[in-house]
């Protein structure tokens, strides 16, 4: 097991070396100038070349690349060419917004998505599930954002019970926070408990078939124990592997979200930072978000070697 | 959604029989219904798209205008026909690329099974698959600039590794079984059998899955072009007909109704199809008691 | 705060005081939101061209020698007042007395020497160094006097001070004004939700008149659906540039509401690269001038708010002159025209647009309008980065649309470097003569003919002058109307009721 953990963590600062490079060179070919995007249409080019001075823009790529790439492995984030701020300051408060976001919606996948799957799993082919199912189908084909702006015209143009977007900040409470949250984590929510659902429902279905639940079936247990006992606990592999992937999903994936909600996450400093072209800022970001996806990667490996360790061999 | 994954699939439906013969026709009519409104769009639409009456703008549905018209004044339906061809067409060549790239890599992954080439293979695809289809297409039209092409290859690259996966790991299998290394016994070399033996049988999983990704195809263009990264003016898309209509919708909601339910179905309609051929074609899935 | 009223009052007038404080704190509000499309990306206005930046910090927190006052004219600020040389190329100027920084430190002389010297010097990285460029030399003659040298009389040299890039900073804060302005105003800086909010707060100690508000919130909504909600649930007090007109007419039906609508000093124009083929032949750009429906264009794309210009010359300015017949929409002559120069069956041509909706919008509403007579365009849509690199720098579009929202700033066709390449010497004379004429009546002659020789070369596409179109609450008052320059300048606002 040891062996197999290290093996797979060589591979992922690998796979984070090759992204880093990836990433940096897809990057610097970007056209538009960081000092010219910040000093307009009157600046003169005596005041451009002090600027992309002062920013350390004179320099070649390569250096640059080690800057950044050791900056990166001491939590040196550099600092930023527009706000200059450091990078992981404006990094770590726009986490504040993103991390609880994604949280907030994978709770709320995972509250519709059991009571949904389990119902849709114990009473298949009747009524329930082919309603649960039909629902699904319809949550996974709409697009979020469409979904977005019905809930804003609904709830906060209409109802006005929430506001349109904006986040007030941690500091104005909890309660204004998560208010803010709540009808983007909704929008994120619902395509996502879709999926969820309908791959428990599967994964409870096919454990329902094994040979052990015919037996304990036999043994006089009733289908509900059954399903509970034993069913829900061996579908939960496959089902905690997605919801693995729909973590890290959810936190890179809400970029078009918080654009709807104008809430200030790491997607929108992504587009801010792209139009600025404050290379360094989506440069670690993008980075940032690579290293979630690899890492959840990481830890779905090891937690299905753990389970499994006929999966211990490479790959 | 764009962060859905593909992998998933959106599971068998419900009571198979009856409920899944519904859904793959529903489905394929639906699909039927956006195919033929693209192709239709090409020689016939109720008005010009590009031609713009500012006059008549904001207008709800009519009997002049099935959908109503836009702030310039453009009738809502031919544009909407028009953006299914926008969609379909950036959905099927992604597809295509995902498909045309991923599937040879596979191919040659399994055939190598172990080998560096394999090794080297499916961790590009883990590289490639661990940055989210909107951070690929993000960083492809910063620095190409926005445009339907740029939206067809970060969708593309997107699905590479997905069809990569499905076509090693299916074909893993099928280097298990005895016809196979009868092939390999007879001297037939790893290529050639990888075309002449491996593939045929994959073409029912990867026509599946192909349909799913056509599907997840279309939501993410629609998210870019949501976003301003997608087909640019005045070509009509679902998805920059929903941004455009965003200030207006609280006045004039059908420019928001249209262009949403538009996706939802057809996407609704691929996913159906997609299923009841998964039921019909796919034998891991026929054996479902 | 108490111990200062202590201080002012004593006996009836502290009673008196406190019971106006009380009444006021029930009757009125002494904070207001204002709304912005856009965040700045810091807030120091003498390092970034940005104007968010400006739009947070001028005459609230950072102020100048002289300043522009709504109607555009330009007023004494930290300069209570000026000596002009004989031959025009030495200004003397006079501190207010008492002026302190936020931080406690007392403006002089050397701070403004400071501030000029910095601006011009060679590791500078303003924006618009060339406001400085005729500074000779920056003189302390005692700590509340400054003389200031120029190269050659300059009639435009106290409205260049005015701008925002000129602004007066501390020698000890300067370097920190990004992320800690320190300036003079009547507000300072408290603090910054990067991606939300920037709060600003009285600043008690002010040297001029007090102003009404004790704090100032600026919120960030760059999507207008978001602004209107905002405005509509009362999150955000004013909008000043509402960024959907579209929305503007619910506005104006609520009685809650006011809608400001005033002008800028923004030409919006249809770009053309007059170096580039076919737009260098004079009759394809006059076959575009008649090609576009300007009404069109400002109902499509800005729904009604703007008003048509026939030249590069804002309509509110006493020189205007009104020359849209020249270039009256008539398609015909514009297909006309193109045959004549050889191009009967039309071209290709490329249409780029910066991100503002004026430029999204009616770029498609104009490459319709081209399209009629024959004309294609292929349209990008691009970044501001992307914009300054290609069309500014690079030269390289076919057409664009933009505002050009510098106050007066005609000047720019005497440069054939600038982007659109237009190369007149006719023209170029023209402004050297208007730079040495201090008489107003010759000016404006030369400014009118400037405006007539630049329509009738049909340089660009003249569309429109921007509006200036925003949302307040109704109970609001003291907002600027108009933008001489980019500024929510809150000094006169005050709640009534």
């Amino acid at each position: 097991m040891l062996r197999f953990a290290l093996f797979r963590a060589l591979s992922l600062g690998l796979s984070l070396v090759a992204a880093s490079l990836v990433v940096f060179f897809a990057l610097e070919i970007v056209p538009g100038d960081p000092a010219a995007a910040m000093l307009g249409v009157n600046a003169q080019e005596d005041t451009l070349a002090a600027l992309r001075a002062e920013l350390g823009l004179d320099r070649g790529p390569v250096a640059r690349y080690f800057d950044w790439a050791g900056g990166l492995l001491r939590g040196d984030f550099g600092i930023s060419y527009t706000y200059r701020t450091p990078v992981a300051q404006m990094i770590a408060d726009r986490l504040w917004v993103s991390l609880p976001l994604a949280l907030y919606a994978l709770a709320l996948t995972l509250l519709i998505a059991f009571p949904a799957g389990l119902a849709a799993a114990a009473r298949r082919g009747k009524g329930t599930d082919l309603t649960i199912m039909g629902v699904t189908q319809l949550g996974i084909a709409v697009p979020n954002f469409w979904f977005a702006m019905l809930l804003v015209l609904a709830f906060s143009i209409t109802l006005r019970w929430f506001s349109a977007g904006g986040f007030p900040g941690w500091e104005a409470g909890v309660g204004p926070a998560m208010k803010a949250l709540t009808l983007p984590a909704i929008a994120l929510a619902l395509p996502q408990a879709s999926i969820l659902t309908r791959v428990l429902r599967s994964a409870l279905i096919e454990t329902l078939g094994q040979d052990y639940i015919r037996t304990a079936r036999a043994r006089g247990l009733t289908r509900r124990q059954v399903l509970w006992r034993h069913a829900l606990r061996n579908a939960l592999i496959p089902v905690l592997t997605i919801i693995g992937l729909q973590f890290s999903f959810l936190l890179a994936g809400a970029i078009i979200i918080e654009n709807v909600f104008y809430l200030p996450g790491l997607g929108r400093l992504i587009f801010q930072s792209i139009g600025q072209r404050d290379i360094i800022v989506v440069e670690s970001v993008v980075m940032l978000l690579v290293f979630a996806v690899i890492l959840v990667t990481f830890l779905v490996d090891l937690a299905y070697a753990a389970v499994d360790p006929r999966l211990r061999r490479p790959r | 959604m764009i962060g859905a994954d593909p992998q998933t699939g959106t599971g068998g439906a419900p009571g198979g029989g009856a409920a899944a013969f519904a859904g793959l026709w529903i489905g394929a009519a639906l699909v039927g219904l956006f195919v033929a409104a693209a192709l239709l769009s090409f020689v016939w639409t109720p008005y010009d798209v590009t031609r713009i009456d500012v006059a008549a703008k904001l207008q709800g549905p009519s009997a002049a205008h099935w959908f109503g018209t836009d702030h310039f004044g453009r009738d809502l339906f031919s544009m909407i026909m028009v953006g299914a061809r926008t969609s379909l067409a950036v959905a099927l060549v992604a597809v295509g690329i995902g498909m045309g790239v991923g599937v040879p890599l596979g191919l040659t992954a399994a055939a190598l099974r172990g080998g560096w080439l394999d090794e080297l293979i499916m961790r590009a695809n883990d590289l490639v698959f661990a940055f989210p289809a909107l951070l690929i297409a993000v960083m492809i039209t910063a620095v190409f600039g926005p445009s339907a092409f740029n939206a067809i290859l970060a969708i593309g690259i997107f699905n590479i590794p997905v069809f990569a996966r499905l076509t090693r790991g299916a074909a893993l299998g099928y280097w298990q079984l005895d016809f196979i290394r009868a092939a390999q016994v007879c001297g037939k070399g790893r290529a050639r059998i990888s075309v002449e033996h491996v593939l045929p049988n994959l073409f029912n999983i990867l026509i599946v899955q192909g349909t799913i990704q056509f599907s997840l195809g279309i939501l993410a263009e629609a998210g870019l072009s949501y976003v301003g990264l997608g087909a640019q003016p005045p070509l009509p898309s679902w998805g920059r007909m929903l941004a455009e209509s965003q200030t207006m919708f609280s006045f004039a909601p059908h420019l928001a109704l249209f262009p949403g339910l538009s996706i939802l179905l057809a996407v609704l309609g691929l996913n159906l199809l997609g299923d009841g051929l998964r039921d019909r074609l796919d034998p891991r899935r026929g054996l479902a008691p | 705060m108490s111990s200062d009223r202590t201080r002012l009052a004593g006996g009836t007038a502290l009673l008196v005081a406190g019971l106006a404080l009380a009444q006021a704190a029930f009757a009125q509000r002494t904070d207001i939101v204002v709304g912005m499309g856009l965040e700045p990306p810091h807030l120091d206005p003498t390092t970034a061209a940005a104007a968010a930046i400006d739009e947070v910090v001028y005459a609230n927190l950072f102020e100048g020698l002289t300043r522009f006052a709504p109607d555009g004219s330009i007023q004494p600020a930290l300069a209570e007042s000026w000596d002009i040389s004989e031959d025009g190329t030495v200004y003397t100027f006079r501190l207010h007395e008492g002026v302190t920084f936020h931080d406690g430190s007392t403006l002089d002389a050397q701070d403004v020497k400071f501030s000029l010297d910095r601006a011009r010097s060679e590791d500078s990285t303003n924006a618009q160094k060339g406001l400085f460029a005729g500074i000779e030399d920056v003189t302390v003659v005692d700590p509340l006097t400054v003389q200031i040298t120029l190269d050659q009389p300059d009639g435009g040299f106290l409205f260049s001070m005015a701008w925002g890039d000129a602004v007066i900073v501390a020698e000890e804060t300067a370097d920190a004004a990004k992320t800690a302005p320190v300036g003079t105003g009547p507000f300072r800086f408290e603090n910054w939700v990067q991606g939300d909010r920037i709060e600003l707060v009285k600043y008690p100690d002010y040297w001029g008149d007090p102003v009404a508000l004790d704090r100032a919130v600026f919120k960030f909504i760059s999507d207008s659906t978001a602004a209107f909600a905002a405005m509509m649930a009362g999150d955000v007090d004013t909008f000043p540039i509402f960024p959907a007109p579209e929305n503007l007419a619910q506005f104006e039906a609520d009685p809650r509401f006011r809608v400001i609508v005033g002008s800028t000093e923004g030409e919006t124009i249809l770009s053309t690269n007059n170096k580039q083929p076919p737009f260098d032949d004079p009759k394809v750009r006059q076959a575009l001038a008649h090609a576009i429906d300007r009404q069109a264009v400002i109902d499509g794309a800005m729904f009604g708010y703007g008003t048509p210009i026939g030249t590069h010359f804002a309509p509110h300015h006493p020189a205007y002159l009104d020359l849209k017949a020249t270039s009256a929409h008539d398609p015909d002559k514009a297909r006309a025209l193109l045959a004549e120069a050889g191009y009967a069956d039309g071209f290709t041509t490329t249409l780029k647009l910066p991100p503002p909706s004026y430029a999204r919008r009616g770029g498609e509403i104009i490459a319709a309008q081209l399209r009629e007579v024959g004309i294609e365009t292929e349209i990008t849509n691009v970044e501001w980065a992307q914009w300054l690199e290609q069309v500014f720098r690079g030269k390289d579009f076919g057409l664009t649309i933009v505002s050009h929202t510098e106050p007066m700033d005609i000047g720019i066709y005497a440069n054939p470097d600038y982007y659109f390449q237009y190369d007149n010497p006719d023209f170029q004379s023209l402004m050297d003569a208007l730079r040495a004429e201090a008489d107003p009546e010759a000016r404006t002659a030369l400014l009118q003919q400037a405006q007539t020789i630049i329509a009738e070369d049909f340089v660009n596409g003249y569309l429109f002058q921007l509006a200036k179109s925003g949302v307040a609450d109704a109970r609001i008052e003291g907002l600027w109307e108009n933008a001489p320059t980019q500024a929510n300048d809150l000094t006169g606002v005050r709640w009534t009721e």
